[in-house]
């Protein structure tokens, strides 16, 4: 699935510009604790989580993750977004918790 | 072809999480080393770096990169390690729980470290700081 088509089936707030739109996604990782995110998440998967700061996008770009889902409706702060942006990492948005947006990914992925 | 050189880290100056282990990739990415060892060392300087940020008032990463090894040396300004066993087990943090709270502090980084090492050790002065060095042998090829 395109990152693209992630965004337009979970109705998704954009709140970085997306270079990588039509890159193509094969995993997606759920988690809030950063290490295990650079532990076990796949590369140059989708990330969801519920942190909003900074580091998340150190720890993507690290990763080659080119998007991160933050859920529950919390908003990315300031400097994550402006580090985002320069780092290429797109952060998206949604009111969904992370087990809905995971479940509706998951069918993309499996379906 | 060698290579060494070092970065500073400021502890407690989030804002630059990751600054010295991306400017490290970047580095390796240049001297076309394969990316499952980039993966690796890039990990572990990470989880490095974030120890000197979270615990320490500074500390400084020094590289060494050949051909055949990967040297990385990690050194703070302290408080030290009371006791080490106990550090290295896994979900074991002695994080405040703000540093908790943003997904850091997971009792994760040093095992991570180790992991992804082939060589690694660690040494700590309590009152004084702590030294982990961790050597990584490059796999050929570039995947």
């Amino acid at each position: 699935m395109k990152i693209s088509e992630v965004i337009s089936k979970l109705q998704l707030t954009a709140y970085t510009r997306m270079p990588g739109g039509e890159e193509l996604i094969n995993n997606v990782y759920v988690s809030d604790l950063l290490s295990d995110v650079m532990a076990n998440a796949h590369e140059k998967g989708i990330w969801i989580t519920l942190q909003t700061h900074i580091n998340v996008v150190a720890v993507a770009a690290m990763k080659n993750i080119p998007a991160v889902i933050i859920v529950n409706g919390r908003k990315p702060d300031d400097d994550t977004l402006k580090k985002a942006t320069d780092e290429g990492v797109a952060i998206l948005g949604t009111d969904m918790h992370a087990f809905e947006a995971a479940g509706i990914l998951y069918n993309m992925l499996n379906g | 072809m060698k290579k060494e050189g070092f970065f500073n880290i400021v502890g407690g100056d989030f804002s630059r999480s990751g600054e010295a282990s991306t400017q490290l990739k970047q580095i390796l990415h240049s001297m076309g080393i394969n990316n499952d060892t980039i993966r690796r060392a890039s990990i572990s300087t990470f989880e490095a770096e974030m120890n000197v940020i979270i615990y320490t008032p500074a500390g400084m990463l020094k590289y060494e990169i050949d051909d055949d090894i990967i040297k990385i040396i990690v050194q703070d300004m302290g408080p030290g390690i009371e006791d080490i066993d106990l550090a290295m087990k896994e979900g074991y943090s002695t994080a405040p729980d703000w540093v908790r709270e943003m997904g850091w502090g997971a009792g994760m980084g040093l095992p991570n470290m180790k992991k992804n090492s082939d060589e690694f050790k660690i040494d700590s002065v309590p009152g004084e700081g702590t030294t982990v060095e961790m050597i990584i042998y490059p796999k050929k090829g570039r995947e």
